[in-house]
Protein backbone atom coordinates (compact mmCIF):
# COMPACT_ATOMS: atom_id res chain seq x y z
CA UNK A 1 0.00 0.00 0.00
CA UNK A 2 2.81 2.41 0.93
CA UNK A 3 4.49 1.79 -2.40
CA UNK A 4 1.36 2.86 -4.20
CA UNK A 5 1.28 6.17 -2.33
CA UNK A 6 4.93 6.59 -3.28
CA UNK A 7 4.10 6.18 -6.97
CA UNK A 8 1.34 8.78 -6.63
CA UNK A 9 3.91 11.19 -5.16
CA UNK A 10 6.23 10.53 -8.10
CA UNK A 11 3.47 11.34 -10.56
CA UNK A 12 2.56 14.52 -8.66
CA UNK A 13 6.19 15.63 -8.87
CA UNK A 14 6.19 14.85 -12.62
CA UNK A 15 3.08 17.04 -13.07
CA UNK A 16 4.75 19.89 -11.18
CA UNK A 17 8.00 19.71 -13.13
CA UNK A 18 6.03 19.37 -16.36
CA UNK A 19 3.95 22.47 -15.72
CA UNK A 20 7.07 24.43 -14.70
CA UNK A 21 8.90 23.46 -17.88
CA UNK A 22 5.79 24.10 -19.95
CA UNK A 23 5.96 27.76 -19.02
CA UNK A 24 9.36 28.38 -20.58
CA UNK A 25 9.84 28.34 -24.40
CA UNK A 26 13.02 26.27 -24.52
CA UNK A 27 11.69 23.44 -22.36
CA UNK A 28 7.97 23.56 -23.13
CA UNK A 29 7.84 20.44 -25.28
CA UNK A 30 9.76 18.38 -22.77
CA UNK A 31 7.50 19.77 -20.04
CA UNK A 32 4.39 18.56 -21.83
CA UNK A 33 5.87 15.07 -22.20
CA UNK A 34 6.90 14.99 -18.53
CA UNK A 35 3.40 16.05 -17.46
CA UNK A 36 1.91 13.41 -19.78
CA UNK A 37 4.10 10.68 -18.26
CA UNK A 38 2.99 11.82 -14.80
CA UNK A 39 -0.61 11.48 -15.92
CA UNK A 40 -0.04 8.02 -17.39
CA UNK A 41 1.69 6.86 -14.21
CA UNK A 42 -1.15 8.18 -12.04
CA UNK A 43 -3.79 6.50 -14.22
CA UNK A 44 -1.94 3.16 -14.29
CA UNK A 45 -1.51 3.25 -10.52
CA UNK A 46 -5.19 4.02 -10.03
CA UNK A 47 -6.13 1.01 -12.17
CA UNK A 48 -3.84 -1.53 -10.46
CA UNK A 49 -3.51 -0.26 -6.90
CA UNK A 50 -5.10 -2.29 -4.09
CA UNK A 51 -8.54 -0.87 -3.39
CA UNK A 52 -11.10 -1.46 -0.69
CA UNK A 53 -14.27 -2.96 -2.19
CA UNK A 54 -12.58 -3.69 -5.50
CA UNK A 55 -14.88 -5.55 -7.89
CA UNK A 56 -12.58 -5.49 -10.88
CA UNK A 57 -14.78 -4.49 -13.80
CA UNK A 58 -11.58 -4.21 -15.82
CA UNK A 59 -13.39 -4.87 -19.05
CA UNK A 60 -15.24 -1.57 -18.65
CA UNK A 61 -12.12 0.31 -17.58
CA UNK A 62 -9.87 -0.91 -20.39
CA UNK A 63 -12.68 -0.54 -22.90
CA UNK A 64 -13.29 3.06 -21.80
CA UNK A 65 -9.62 3.97 -21.78
CA UNK A 66 -9.00 2.45 -25.23
CA UNK A 67 -11.94 4.25 -26.80
CA UNK A 68 -10.82 7.50 -25.12
CA UNK A 69 -7.22 7.15 -26.32
CA UNK A 70 -8.32 6.51 -29.92
CA UNK A 71 -10.80 9.41 -29.93
CA UNK A 72 -8.33 11.78 -28.23
CA UNK A 73 -5.61 11.00 -30.77
CA UNK A 74 -8.09 11.25 -33.63
CA UNK A 75 -9.34 14.69 -32.56
CA UNK A 76 -5.89 16.09 -31.91
CA UNK A 77 -4.38 14.87 -35.20
CA UNK A 78 -7.30 15.99 -37.30
CA UNK A 79 -7.66 19.52 -35.97
CA UNK A 80 -6.42 22.50 -37.97
CA UNK A 81 -4.20 24.87 -36.03
CA UNK A 82 -6.73 27.67 -36.52
CA UNK A 83 -9.28 25.59 -34.64
CA UNK A 84 -7.18 24.96 -31.54
CA UNK A 85 -9.23 27.27 -29.28
CA UNK A 86 -12.43 25.35 -30.12
CA UNK A 87 -10.73 22.03 -29.45
CA UNK A 88 -9.31 23.10 -26.09
CA UNK A 89 -12.78 24.26 -25.16
CA UNK A 90 -14.30 20.94 -26.22
CA UNK A 91 -11.70 18.90 -24.30
CA UNK A 92 -12.35 21.06 -21.27
CA UNK A 93 -16.06 20.32 -21.60
CA UNK A 94 -15.29 16.58 -21.60
CA UNK A 95 -13.24 16.95 -18.42
CA UNK A 96 -16.14 18.81 -16.84
CA UNK A 97 -18.60 16.13 -17.97
CA UNK A 98 -16.41 13.44 -16.41
CA UNK A 99 -16.65 15.26 -13.07
CA UNK A 100 -20.40 15.62 -13.46
CA UNK A 101 -20.85 11.87 -14.04
CA UNK A 102 -18.76 10.77 -11.09
CA UNK A 103 -20.16 13.30 -8.64
CA UNK A 104 -23.79 12.49 -9.47
CA UNK A 105 -23.04 8.76 -9.12
CA UNK A 106 -21.34 9.42 -5.77
CA UNK A 107 -24.39 11.40 -4.68
CA UNK A 108 -26.63 8.41 -5.48
CA UNK A 109 -24.46 6.35 -3.12
CA UNK A 110 -25.03 8.73 -0.19
CA UNK A 111 -26.69 7.29 2.90
CA UNK A 112 -27.38 8.52 6.40
CA UNK A 113 -23.77 8.05 7.49
CA UNK A 114 -22.55 10.53 4.88
CA UNK A 115 -21.11 13.60 6.60
CA UNK A 116 -22.26 17.13 5.81
CA UNK A 117 -18.71 18.01 4.80
CA UNK A 118 -18.53 15.18 2.28
CA UNK A 119 -21.90 15.96 0.73
CA UNK A 120 -21.08 19.70 0.56
CA UNK A 121 -17.90 18.94 -1.34
CA UNK A 122 -19.56 16.46 -3.70
CA UNK A 123 -22.38 18.88 -4.51
CA UNK A 124 -19.87 21.69 -5.07
CA UNK A 125 -17.93 19.41 -7.43
CA UNK A 126 -21.18 18.66 -9.28
CA UNK A 127 -22.02 22.36 -9.52
CA UNK A 128 -18.56 23.54 -10.65
CA UNK A 129 -18.16 20.59 -13.03
CA UNK A 130 -21.55 21.29 -14.63
CA UNK A 131 -20.71 24.93 -15.26
CA UNK A 132 -17.39 23.90 -16.80
CA UNK A 133 -19.17 21.28 -18.92
CA UNK A 134 -22.04 23.26 -20.49
CA UNK A 135 -20.08 26.53 -20.40
CA UNK A 136 -17.30 24.94 -22.47
CA UNK A 137 -19.76 23.50 -24.94
CA UNK A 138 -21.36 26.93 -25.45
CA UNK A 139 -17.89 28.48 -25.83
CA UNK A 140 -17.07 25.76 -28.38
CA UNK A 141 -20.26 26.57 -30.27
CA UNK A 142 -19.49 30.28 -30.29
CA UNK A 143 -15.95 29.84 -31.54
CA UNK A 144 -17.00 27.45 -34.29
CA UNK A 145 -19.81 29.82 -35.24
CA UNK A 146 -22.80 27.58 -34.50
CA UNK A 147 -23.97 29.47 -31.40
CA UNK A 148 -24.69 33.17 -31.79
CA UNK A 149 -24.27 35.79 -29.06
CA UNK A 150 -27.48 36.25 -27.21
CA UNK A 151 -27.73 38.97 -24.67
CA UNK A 152 -30.35 41.25 -23.25
CA UNK A 153 -30.16 43.81 -20.49
CA UNK A 154 -31.64 41.10 -18.28
CA UNK A 155 -28.77 38.61 -18.78
CA UNK A 156 -27.06 39.36 -15.49
CA UNK A 157 -30.35 38.94 -13.63
CA UNK A 158 -30.97 35.58 -15.30
CA UNK A 159 -27.49 34.49 -14.25
CA UNK A 160 -28.07 35.64 -10.72
CA UNK A 161 -31.44 33.88 -10.61
CA UNK A 162 -30.04 30.50 -11.70
CA UNK A 163 -27.03 30.87 -9.41
CA UNK A 164 -29.10 31.70 -6.33
CA UNK A 165 -31.61 28.96 -7.14
CA UNK A 166 -28.85 26.41 -7.53
CA UNK A 167 -27.00 27.33 -4.33
CA UNK A 168 -30.31 27.42 -2.44
CA UNK A 169 -31.26 23.95 -3.68
CA UNK A 170 -27.83 22.57 -2.80
CA UNK A 171 -27.96 24.01 0.73
CA UNK A 172 -31.47 22.64 1.20
CA UNK A 173 -30.44 19.22 -0.03
CA UNK A 174 -27.34 19.07 2.17
CA UNK A 175 -29.35 19.95 5.26
CA UNK A 176 -32.31 17.68 4.41
CA UNK A 177 -30.66 14.84 2.49
CA UNK A 178 -33.46 12.26 2.49
CA UNK A 179 -36.47 14.50 1.97
CA UNK A 180 -36.76 14.51 -1.83
CA UNK A 181 -34.93 11.71 -3.65
CA UNK A 182 -35.27 13.44 -7.03
CA UNK A 183 -33.70 16.71 -5.85
CA UNK A 184 -30.11 15.76 -6.88
CA UNK A 185 -31.34 15.49 -10.47
CA UNK A 186 -33.00 18.91 -10.23
CA UNK A 187 -29.73 20.32 -8.87
CA UNK A 188 -27.84 18.72 -11.76
CA UNK A 189 -30.19 20.26 -14.33
CA UNK A 190 -30.11 23.72 -12.75
CA UNK A 191 -26.30 23.57 -12.53
CA UNK A 192 -26.12 22.69 -16.23
CA UNK A 193 -28.40 25.64 -17.04
CA UNK A 194 -26.13 27.90 -14.94
CA UNK A 195 -23.21 27.05 -17.24
CA UNK A 196 -25.19 27.88 -20.38
CA UNK A 197 -26.61 31.11 -19.02
CA UNK A 198 -23.17 32.15 -17.77
CA UNK A 199 -21.42 31.92 -21.13
CA UNK A 200 -24.17 32.68 -23.63
CA UNK A 201 -24.29 36.49 -23.13
CA UNK A 202 -20.50 36.90 -23.24
CA UNK A 203 -19.24 38.25 -26.55
CA UNK A 204 -17.11 36.09 -28.81
CA UNK A 205 -14.14 38.44 -28.42
CA UNK A 206 -13.93 37.50 -24.77
CA UNK A 207 -14.00 33.72 -25.35
CA UNK A 208 -10.26 33.26 -24.65
CA UNK A 209 -10.74 34.66 -21.16
CA UNK A 210 -13.83 32.54 -20.67
CA UNK A 211 -12.12 29.33 -21.80
CA UNK A 212 -9.23 29.99 -19.48
CA UNK A 213 -11.68 30.60 -16.63
CA UNK A 214 -13.64 27.43 -17.43
CA UNK A 215 -10.37 25.51 -17.54
CA UNK A 216 -9.61 26.75 -14.03
CA UNK A 217 -13.10 25.63 -12.96
CA UNK A 218 -12.53 22.12 -14.34
CA UNK A 219 -9.33 22.01 -12.30
CA UNK A 220 -11.18 23.05 -9.15
CA UNK A 221 -13.90 20.45 -9.79
CA UNK A 222 -11.20 17.78 -10.20
CA UNK A 223 -9.59 18.89 -6.93
CA UNK A 224 -12.94 18.66 -5.11
CA UNK A 225 -13.44 15.17 -6.53
CA UNK A 226 -9.94 14.43 -5.22
CA UNK A 227 -11.15 15.21 -1.70
CA UNK A 228 -14.18 12.93 -2.23
CA UNK A 229 -11.90 10.02 -3.21
CA UNK A 230 -9.16 11.01 -0.76
CA UNK A 231 -6.74 11.02 -3.68
CA UNK A 232 -3.66 13.27 -3.53
CA UNK A 233 -2.85 13.35 -7.26
CA UNK A 234 -6.38 14.44 -8.13
CA UNK A 235 -6.32 17.11 -5.45
CA UNK A 236 -2.89 18.50 -6.33
CA UNK A 237 -3.28 18.23 -10.11
CA UNK A 238 -6.69 19.87 -9.93
CA UNK A 239 -5.52 22.73 -7.73
CA UNK A 240 -2.48 23.32 -9.94
CA UNK A 241 -4.77 23.67 -12.95
CA UNK A 242 -7.21 25.78 -10.95
CA UNK A 243 -4.65 28.28 -9.74
CA UNK A 244 -2.60 28.43 -12.94
CA UNK A 245 -5.82 28.83 -14.93
CA UNK A 246 -6.94 31.62 -12.62
CA UNK A 247 -3.68 33.53 -12.98
CA UNK A 248 -3.68 33.02 -16.77
CA UNK A 249 -7.23 34.42 -16.87
CA UNK A 250 -6.11 37.50 -14.97
CA UNK A 251 -3.07 37.97 -17.23
CA UNK A 252 -5.40 37.91 -20.24
CA UNK A 253 -7.80 40.41 -18.68
CA UNK A 254 -4.87 42.67 -17.90
CA UNK A 255 -3.66 42.65 -21.51
CA UNK A 256 -7.13 43.83 -22.55
CA UNK A 257 -7.15 46.39 -19.72
CA UNK A 258 -10.41 45.06 -18.35
CA UNK A 259 -11.43 43.50 -15.10
CA UNK A 260 -12.70 39.94 -14.94
CA UNK A 261 -16.03 41.22 -13.63
CA UNK A 262 -16.32 43.50 -16.64
CA UNK A 263 -15.78 40.55 -18.99
CA UNK A 264 -18.31 38.36 -17.21
CA UNK A 265 -21.03 40.92 -16.56
CA UNK A 266 -20.77 43.51 -19.34
CA UNK A 267 -19.81 42.33 -22.81
CA UNK A 268 -18.46 44.69 -25.46
CA UNK A 269 -21.53 44.44 -27.61
CA UNK A 270 -24.10 46.29 -25.53
CA UNK A 271 -22.14 49.42 -24.75
CA UNK A 272 -20.78 50.33 -28.16
CA UNK A 273 -23.25 52.97 -29.23
CA UNK A 274 -20.96 55.95 -28.59
CA UNK A 275 -19.20 56.06 -31.95
CA UNK A 276 -22.45 55.73 -33.84
CA UNK A 277 -24.03 58.70 -35.55
CA UNK A 278 -20.68 60.41 -35.87
CA UNK A 279 -19.84 60.96 -39.51
CA UNK A 280 -16.77 58.86 -40.11
CA UNK A 281 -16.05 60.20 -43.59
CA UNK A 282 -15.05 58.09 -46.56
CA UNK A 283 -12.45 55.37 -46.77
CA UNK A 284 -9.47 55.42 -49.13
CA UNK A 285 -9.53 52.31 -51.23
CA UNK A 286 -6.33 51.02 -52.75
CA UNK A 287 -5.37 48.35 -55.27
CA UNK A 288 -3.21 45.25 -55.18
CA UNK A 289 -0.78 46.92 -57.53
CA UNK A 290 -0.32 50.04 -55.39
CA UNK A 291 0.11 47.99 -52.26
CA UNK A 292 2.74 45.83 -53.96
CA UNK A 293 4.73 48.91 -54.99
CA UNK A 294 4.35 50.33 -51.51
CA UNK A 295 5.71 47.20 -49.89
CA UNK A 296 8.48 46.54 -52.42
CA UNK A 297 10.07 49.97 -52.00
CA UNK A 298 9.75 50.18 -48.22
CA UNK A 299 12.68 49.66 -45.87
CA UNK A 300 10.75 48.40 -42.89
CA UNK A 301 7.44 46.55 -43.08
CA UNK A 302 5.38 45.50 -40.08
CA UNK A 303 2.72 42.83 -40.55
CA UNK A 304 -0.07 42.92 -37.95
CA UNK A 305 -2.01 39.65 -37.99
CA UNK A 306 -5.42 39.12 -36.43
CA UNK A 307 -8.15 36.54 -36.45
CA UNK A 308 -8.92 37.39 -40.09
CA UNK A 309 -5.58 35.84 -41.02
CA UNK A 310 -6.59 32.63 -39.30
CA UNK A 311 -9.99 32.60 -41.01
CA UNK A 312 -8.50 33.21 -44.45
CA UNK A 313 -5.75 30.63 -43.72
CA UNK A 314 -3.34 33.31 -44.91
CA UNK A 315 -0.38 32.56 -42.62
CA UNK A 316 1.60 30.59 -45.23
CA UNK A 317 0.98 33.25 -47.89
CA UNK A 318 2.10 35.86 -45.36
CA UNK A 319 5.30 33.95 -44.82
CA UNK A 320 5.82 33.75 -48.59
CA UNK A 321 5.36 37.54 -48.87
CA UNK A 322 7.81 37.95 -46.03
CA UNK A 323 10.36 35.72 -47.81
CA UNK A 324 10.12 37.51 -51.16
CA UNK A 325 10.31 40.95 -49.57
CA UNK A 326 13.26 39.90 -47.41
CA UNK A 327 15.06 38.59 -50.52
CA UNK A 328 14.65 42.03 -52.02
CA UNK A 329 16.16 43.67 -48.95
CA UNK A 330 13.02 44.76 -47.14
CA UNK A 331 13.05 44.24 -43.40
CA UNK A 332 9.83 42.43 -42.40
CA UNK A 333 8.59 41.91 -38.84
CA UNK A 334 5.35 40.80 -37.24
CA UNK A 335 3.72 42.77 -34.44
CA UNK A 336 1.82 40.43 -32.14
CA UNK A 337 -0.81 41.88 -29.86
CA UNK A 338 -1.24 39.68 -26.78
CA UNK A 339 -4.94 39.13 -27.45
CA UNK A 340 -4.91 39.02 -31.26
CA UNK A 341 -6.88 36.03 -32.49
CA UNK A 342 -9.14 33.98 -30.32
CA UNK A 343 -6.59 32.97 -27.74
CA UNK A 344 -3.46 34.55 -26.32
CA UNK A 345 -0.53 33.27 -28.30
CA UNK A 346 -2.84 32.07 -31.09
CA UNK A 347 -0.99 34.14 -33.72
CA UNK A 348 2.36 32.80 -32.56
CA UNK A 349 1.15 29.24 -33.04
CA UNK A 350 -0.20 29.97 -36.52
CA UNK A 351 2.92 31.80 -37.70
CA UNK A 352 5.11 29.09 -36.22
CA UNK A 353 3.12 26.59 -38.28
CA UNK A 354 3.99 28.63 -41.36
CA UNK A 355 7.71 28.50 -40.40
CA UNK A 356 8.07 32.18 -39.53
CA UNK A 357 11.21 32.72 -37.48
CA UNK A 358 10.71 33.30 -33.79
CA UNK A 359 12.90 36.42 -33.81
CA UNK A 360 10.56 38.17 -36.27
CA UNK A 361 7.64 38.10 -33.85
CA UNK A 362 7.70 41.35 -31.92
CA UNK A 363 5.54 42.00 -28.90
CA UNK A 364 3.28 44.99 -28.41
CA UNK A 365 5.67 47.32 -26.61
CA UNK A 366 8.67 46.77 -28.90
CA UNK A 367 6.43 47.06 -31.95
CA UNK A 368 5.15 50.43 -30.81
CA UNK A 369 8.72 51.62 -30.22
CA UNK A 370 9.58 50.66 -33.79
CA UNK A 371 6.56 52.34 -35.35
CA UNK A 372 8.23 55.65 -36.23
CA UNK A 373 10.80 53.76 -38.35
CA UNK A 374 8.19 51.61 -40.03
CA UNK A 375 7.31 52.53 -43.61
CA UNK A 376 4.29 50.29 -44.10
CA UNK A 377 2.04 48.61 -41.59
CA UNK A 378 0.18 45.75 -43.27
CA UNK A 379 -2.84 44.81 -41.19
CA UNK A 380 -4.00 41.30 -42.02
CA UNK A 381 -7.42 40.68 -40.53
CA UNK A 382 -6.83 42.52 -37.25
CA UNK A 383 -9.34 45.08 -36.06
CA UNK A 384 -9.87 45.78 -32.37
CA UNK A 385 -6.17 45.47 -31.50
CA UNK A 386 -5.37 48.44 -33.80
CA UNK A 387 -8.43 50.54 -32.97
CA UNK A 388 -7.25 54.06 -32.02
CA UNK A 389 -10.48 54.66 -30.05
CA UNK A 390 -8.71 52.80 -27.25
CA UNK A 391 -6.32 55.76 -27.00
CA UNK A 392 -8.42 58.86 -27.57
CA UNK A 393 -12.12 58.06 -27.21
CA UNK A 394 -12.95 57.90 -23.48
CA UNK A 395 -16.53 56.78 -24.19
CA UNK A 396 -15.35 53.77 -26.18
CA UNK A 397 -15.82 50.41 -24.45
CA UNK A 398 -12.22 49.49 -25.23
CA UNK A 399 -10.80 52.81 -24.00
CA UNK A 400 -7.56 52.15 -22.17
CA UNK A 401 -6.76 48.83 -23.85
CA UNK A 402 -3.16 48.87 -25.12
CA UNK A 403 -3.15 48.74 -28.92
CA UNK A 404 -0.58 48.55 -31.71
CA UNK A 405 -0.23 52.22 -32.65
CA UNK A 406 -0.04 51.81 -36.41
CA UNK A 407 -0.80 55.49 -37.08
CA UNK A 408 2.72 56.35 -35.87
CA UNK A 409 4.11 54.58 -38.94
CA UNK A 410 4.32 56.21 -42.37
CA UNK A 411 1.65 54.18 -44.21
CA UNK A 412 -1.12 51.88 -43.12
CA UNK A 413 -2.67 49.26 -45.41
CA UNK A 414 -5.61 47.28 -44.11
CA UNK A 415 -6.55 43.94 -45.69
CA UNK A 416 -10.19 43.40 -44.93
CA UNK A 417 -13.09 41.45 -46.34
CA UNK A 418 -15.59 44.32 -46.08
CA UNK A 419 -16.58 47.20 -43.86
CA UNK A 420 -17.97 45.01 -41.10
CA UNK A 421 -17.05 45.80 -37.51
CA UNK A 422 -14.59 43.81 -35.46
CA UNK A 423 -15.56 40.94 -33.24
CA UNK A 424 -16.30 43.36 -30.42
CA UNK A 425 -18.79 45.21 -32.64
CA UNK A 426 -17.06 48.59 -32.28
CA UNK A 427 -16.52 51.08 -35.12
CA UNK A 428 -12.86 51.49 -35.99
CA UNK A 429 -11.88 55.10 -36.89
CA UNK A 430 -8.56 53.76 -38.18
CA UNK A 431 -10.28 52.70 -41.41
CA UNK A 432 -11.42 56.26 -42.06
CA UNK A 433 -8.09 57.90 -41.28
CA UNK A 434 -6.22 59.83 -44.00
CA UNK A 435 -3.15 57.66 -43.59
CA UNK A 436 -5.06 54.41 -44.01
CA UNK A 437 -5.62 52.62 -47.29
CA UNK A 438 -8.14 49.79 -47.47
CA UNK A 439 -7.58 46.76 -49.67
CA UNK A 440 -10.87 44.87 -49.71
CA UNK A 441 -11.11 41.15 -50.36
CA UNK A 442 -10.12 37.81 -48.86
CA UNK A 443 -6.77 38.31 -47.15
CA UNK A 444 -5.20 35.26 -48.76
CA UNK A 445 -6.29 36.26 -52.30
CA UNK A 446 -5.09 39.83 -51.75
CA UNK A 447 -1.66 38.73 -50.54
CA UNK A 448 -1.33 36.28 -53.41
CA UNK A 449 -2.13 39.14 -55.78
CA UNK A 450 0.48 41.34 -54.11
CA UNK A 451 2.98 38.48 -54.33
CA UNK A 452 2.65 38.02 -58.06
CA UNK A 453 2.97 41.78 -58.58
CA UNK A 454 6.12 41.98 -56.47
CA UNK A 455 7.66 39.04 -58.33
CA UNK A 456 7.53 41.07 -61.54
CA UNK A 457 9.43 44.00 -60.00
CA UNK A 458 13.18 44.12 -59.43
CA UNK B 1 -22.28 23.82 11.32
CA UNK B 2 -20.37 21.88 13.98
CA UNK B 3 -20.21 18.93 11.65
CA UNK B 4 -18.65 21.13 9.00
CA UNK B 5 -16.00 22.27 11.49
CA UNK B 6 -15.25 18.65 12.34
CA UNK B 7 -14.84 17.95 8.66
CA UNK B 8 -12.27 20.74 8.41
CA UNK B 9 -10.47 19.43 11.46
CA UNK B 10 -10.27 15.92 10.01
CA UNK B 11 -8.98 17.21 6.71
CA UNK B 12 -6.60 19.87 7.98
CA UNK B 13 -3.71 18.33 6.06
CA UNK B 14 -5.68 18.50 2.83
CA UNK B 15 -6.57 22.11 3.43
CA UNK B 16 -2.95 23.03 4.06
CA UNK B 17 -1.97 21.25 0.88
CA UNK B 18 -4.68 23.11 -0.98
CA UNK B 19 -3.33 26.49 0.07
CA UNK B 20 0.30 25.62 -0.67
CA UNK B 21 -0.49 24.13 -4.07
CA UNK B 22 -2.64 27.10 -5.07
CA UNK B 23 0.28 29.38 -4.31
CA UNK B 24 2.62 27.10 -6.25
CA UNK B 25 0.32 27.25 -9.28
CA UNK B 26 0.26 31.05 -9.19
CA UNK B 27 4.03 31.24 -8.90
CA UNK B 28 4.73 28.80 -11.72
CA UNK B 29 2.51 30.55 -14.22
CA UNK B 30 3.02 34.21 -13.42
CA UNK B 31 6.29 34.28 -15.38
CA UNK B 32 5.07 32.67 -18.60
CA UNK B 33 5.63 34.58 -21.89
CA UNK B 34 2.62 35.34 -24.12
CA UNK B 35 3.75 32.95 -26.89
CA UNK B 36 3.17 30.04 -24.58
CA UNK B 37 -0.28 31.01 -23.35
CA UNK B 38 -2.15 28.79 -25.78
CA UNK B 39 0.05 25.68 -25.34
CA UNK B 40 0.04 26.23 -21.60
CA UNK B 41 -3.72 26.50 -21.46
CA UNK B 42 -4.08 23.36 -23.52
CA UNK B 43 -1.45 21.51 -21.45
CA UNK B 44 -2.99 22.43 -18.12
CA UNK B 45 -6.38 21.55 -19.56
CA UNK B 46 -5.03 18.06 -20.22
CA UNK B 47 -3.90 17.84 -16.59
CA UNK B 48 -7.41 18.70 -15.40
CA UNK B 49 -8.43 15.37 -16.97
CA UNK B 50 -6.83 13.82 -13.84
CA UNK B 51 -10.41 13.53 -12.63
CA UNK B 52 -10.48 10.29 -14.67
CA UNK B 53 -8.86 8.63 -11.64
CA UNK B 54 -12.11 9.23 -9.78
CA UNK B 55 -14.04 7.55 -12.58
CA UNK B 56 -11.68 4.56 -12.50
CA UNK B 57 -12.04 4.15 -8.74
CA UNK B 58 -15.82 4.48 -9.09
CA UNK B 59 -16.03 1.73 -11.71
CA UNK B 60 -13.66 -0.54 -9.77
CA UNK B 61 -15.84 -0.25 -6.68
CA UNK B 62 -19.15 -0.71 -8.52
CA UNK B 63 -21.14 -3.93 -8.06
CA UNK B 64 -20.74 -6.08 -11.16
CA UNK B 65 -24.49 -5.97 -11.69
CA UNK B 66 -24.89 -2.21 -11.08
CA UNK B 67 -25.18 -1.36 -14.75
CA UNK B 68 -26.14 2.29 -14.22
CA UNK B 69 -22.86 3.03 -12.44
CA UNK B 70 -20.87 0.82 -14.80
CA UNK B 71 -22.20 2.45 -17.95
CA UNK B 72 -22.13 6.06 -16.74
CA UNK B 73 -18.72 5.40 -15.15
CA UNK B 74 -17.39 4.01 -18.42
CA UNK B 75 -18.66 7.06 -20.30
CA UNK B 76 -16.88 9.21 -17.71
CA UNK B 77 -13.68 7.22 -18.31
CA UNK B 78 -13.97 7.73 -22.08
CA UNK B 79 -14.53 11.49 -21.68
CA UNK B 80 -11.70 11.84 -19.15
CA UNK B 81 -9.28 9.89 -21.37
CA UNK B 82 -10.13 12.07 -24.37
CA UNK B 83 -9.38 15.12 -22.23
CA UNK B 84 -6.02 13.74 -21.09
CA UNK B 85 -4.75 12.11 -24.28
CA UNK B 86 -6.16 14.65 -26.72
CA UNK B 87 -4.97 17.56 -24.57
CA UNK B 88 -1.38 16.38 -24.34
CA UNK B 89 -1.28 15.30 -27.98
CA UNK B 90 -2.53 18.63 -29.30
CA UNK B 91 -0.17 20.53 -26.98
CA UNK B 92 2.68 18.45 -28.35
CA UNK B 93 1.63 19.24 -31.90
CA UNK B 94 1.62 22.95 -31.16
CA UNK B 95 4.99 22.89 -29.44
CA UNK B 96 6.53 20.80 -32.20
CA UNK B 97 6.07 23.79 -34.49
CA UNK B 98 8.21 25.95 -32.26
CA UNK B 99 10.92 23.31 -32.17
CA UNK B 100 13.17 24.09 -35.14
CA UNK B 101 12.91 27.83 -35.03
CA UNK B 102 15.91 28.89 -32.96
Amino acid sequence: MEYIELLYIVSTILLLIGLRKLSSPATARKGNLIAASGMILAIVVSIFSPLEGNNGNYLYIFGGVSVGVLMGLFYSNKVKMTEIPELVSLFNGYGGACTVFISILEIFKFNNTTSVGMSSITYTALFVGSIAFTGSLVAYGKLSGTVKDWRSSMSSYFNLFWLVLCIGLILFQILNPALYPFLPIVILVVSLICGVSFVIPIGGADMPVVISLLNALTGIAAALAGIVYYNMVMLLGGILVGSSGAILTLIMCKSMNRSLLNVVVGGFGGASESAHGKDQGAVNETTVNDTAINLRYANNVMIIPGYGMAVAQAQKTCKELDRILSDKGVNVNYAIHPVAGRMPGHMNVLLAEADVSYSKLIDLEDANNKMSDTDVCLIVGANDVVNPSALDEPTSPIYGMPIIEVLNSKNVVVLKRGMSKGYSGIENPLFFHDKTKMLFGDAKDSIEGILSEIKTMD
Amino acid sequence: MLELLDFFKENILFINLLIMTSYLGFEIISKVPAVLHTPLMSGSNAISGIVIIGAIILVRQAETTDYLTLILGTIAIVLGTINVVGGHAVTNRMLEMFKNKN
